[in-house]
């Protein structure tokens, strides 16, 4: 600040009046460039949700989300019916391994760990979690998991497990942040009537931080449903509904992938509609994610 | 801070606590053991990983890293160098650096300094929206739109750029709709929103006072945030590219639909090239053997040039933090 001001010096006094033309363009043309900054991520935003809404609903109609897929993707037959069924039951079962793992981590973090060795480490690796590619997630459970059945193990449940990965550390932080927002009080007051530790977290401190979490674990969940990378190698193709954990599925990210790589004009028609499809449902958990967030602070 | 000591149970109590106790030790193993499973996860990502990449590592030995040619049905077990897809996953994540910094830093001081409450709550929410589409419906937009508009547009502005001398090579030819600037523009839209929302959480500490301080001394706006918000702020802007620079060299599916599969090593912005993800996630369906060990050898090196970005990163940003504090 003080380097900005000095070069100005001692007839800084007498200019003061009237701010110079050159640095009246400087400041015109910064503010033309923020607005451009803020346009160069809204017009392809813009674009892609364009093309999305428009495609997609020139494809969807009601045998499209609900058919099995076709056999022969060129031909505009077929819909995505099983590509849903296997995203709602693949990401439904990941929430449930990670939402209460990384809900009971966080309580070590925070009620227990606090700033101990053990804790700081956790947390250390967690972030670190956080920033390892989803791909890489895919790797390994198609490493630990799908190759030791004899690549028997594509299955919904291998997919599962790489999408609980992704979110382990989303849920972690998310509820860290909000045990965090707990006031001390609570906890004392629970203390003070003699109420044990665990009962006070089980009965206190998470009932008063739950919608947070709840808002937290519900934008992990929008994150892994719209994830493609950890599917690829785990979950292997099906074309028909396969409602249980065991043997192929598929997901609508990985539809859109597939469709979109062979370039045919029906199955990129079929891409958008399942574009269209799994946006809406991101869309939907991010909404009511946000709706439950607001609620929480405006208490 | 007495209140803790004082609620603790008496002595006189400890018999009726047993019960309870016992349980509370439970409950803290139990939430230790979650804990723990992120170590757990993160060694076995590790060991299982390099396990079935050491076929690729004893065939290749360092020239794993160092040779560009993969070659999966050459001779008897294929060669396979990785050089072209590390140089291919620098250099695309540079170009959606180039886009992504210039345009976050825009957008933080845009919702910070510029935007009046209303603007800046839309903003914010449009920001988040950005960050909510799946990045596959972007590489779905990117291959069956961009990529297909692209080759035209780039020539027009390639072919004249390509006359200048020592920097033209960079727009010569070949103009590819699927290439490293395809892949990187996309990249870009991707990590807009991470970027953005740390730098205006950086922007947002910057002290009140120093900003009017700058404002009452007759700082243009501009000035102002040269003068007050920048020098504040750099370390936790630089963090926050370091983080969007991770999540770009990761980011898998948008650009396998779009970098083109190419095995370029030049600096050229229009060619078709790819990246450690991109190519790992277009061949593994075909792979096996060793080409598939090398494929996860892939990942293993990406898996390690993520963690180095993120260690950086979170270096950066927990010394702004103790800055700001």
């Amino acid at each position: 600040m003080a380097a900005a001001a000095a070069p100005a010096g001692e007839r800084a006094s007498l200019t003061r009046s009237s701010i110079s033309g050159g640095r009246r363009a400087r400041n015109a043309l910064a503010t033309v460039l923020i607005y451009g900054a803020v346009a160069f991520a809204l017009v392809p935003l813009g674009f892609v949700l364009y093309y999305v809404v428009s495609k997609g609903l020139g494809v969807i109609d009601g045998g499209f989300l609900t058919d099995e897929i076709p056999a022969q993707v060129r031909r505009a037959t077929g819909g995505i019916g099983p590509a849903i069924g296997g995203t709602l039951l693949i990401t439904g079962f990941a929430t449930l391994l990670a939402v209460p793992l990384g809900i009971l981590a966080a309580v070590y973090l925070h009620e227990y760990g606090g700033s101990n060795p053990v804790a700081a480490a956790v947390r250390f690796l967690s972030n670190v979690m956080a920033g390892v590619p989803s791909i890489v997630m895919g790797l390994f459970i198609f490493t630990i998991f799908v190759v030791r059945r004899g690549d028997k193990g594509f299955s919904g449940l291998a997919g599962g497990l790489a999408l609980a990965c992704l979110m382990l550390p989303i849920v972690i932080r998310a509820t860290e942040a909000m045990l965090l927002l707990v006031p001390n009080e609570l906890r004392e007051a629970a203390y003070a009537l003699g109420t044990s530790k665990s009962r006070t977290i089980v009965t206190v401190v998470l009932p008063a931080a739950l919608p947070g979490i709840t808002s937290g674990a519900l934008l992990a969940v929008a994150r892994a449903a719209g994830e493609t990378a950890p599917l690829l190698f785990t979950i292997g193709a099906a074309r028909q509904y396969n409602w249980t954990l065991g043997g192929p599925n598929s997901a609508l990210s990985t539809q859109i992938f597939s469709n979109a790589q062979t370039g045919f004009p029906a199955a990129i028609d079929r891409a958008w509609g399942a574009a269209l499809t799994l946006i809406v449902l991101v869309l939907l958990l991010s909404t009511v994610a946000r709706i439950v967030a607001a609620r929480f602070t405006v208490r | 801070m007495t209140i803790p000591s004082a609620g603790s149970p008496a002595t006189g109590s400890r018999l009726v606590r047993q019960g309870p106790r016992r349980a509370d030790d439970a409950f803290r193993l139990l939430s230790l053991i979650a804990g723990l499973t992120v170590l757990v996860v993160l060694v076995l990502i590790t060991w299982s990983t390099t396990r079935e990449a050491l076929p690729a590592f004893r065939a290749e030995g360092l020239g794993f890293l160092t040779s560009g040619r993969w070659a999966p049905n050459e001779g008897a077990f294929g060669a396979f160098g990785a050089w072209s897809f590390v140089f291919g996953t620098f250099f695309v994540s540079f170009i959606a650096l180039v886009f992504a910094v210039p345009a976050s830093i825009g957008i933080a001081l845009f919702i910070t300094e510029l935007a009046p409450g209303g603007v800046r709550r839309v903003t914010t929410f449009v920001m988040d929206l950005l960050a909510a589409v799946p990045s596959v419906v972007f590489g779905l937009w990117g291959v069956s739109v961009l990529a297909i508009q692209a080759p035209g547009f780039y020539e027009a502005i390639g072919s004249p750029l390509s006359a200048i001398p020592g920097l033209g090579g960079a727009f010569s030819e070949p103009y590819n709709g699927k290439s490293f600037l395809t892949a990187g523009f996309i990249l870009a839209l991707l990590i807009i929103p991470i970027i953005t929302s740390i730098t205006r959480d950086v922007f947002e500490t910057t002290p009140r006072g120093q900003k009017e301080a700058a404002l009452a001394l007759g700082a243009t706006r501009w000035e102002m945030i040269r003068g007050a918000v920048f020098p504040h702020s750099r370390a936790g802007v630089i963090g926050a590219v370091l983080l969007g620079l991770g999540r770009a060299m990761g980011e898998t599916i948008a650009a396998a639909l779009v970098i083109g599969a190419g095995s370029q090593t030049g600096l050229q912005l229009f060619a078709s090239g790819d990246a450690l993800a991109s190519r790992i996630a277009n061949e593994f369906g075909e792979a096996s053997g060793t080409w598939r060990s090398a494929l996860i050898g892939l990942g293993v090196v990406l898996f390690a040039m993520t963690i180095l970005i993120n260690l950086a990163a979170t270096a950066v940003v927990s010394r702004a933090g103790r800055k700001v504090s």
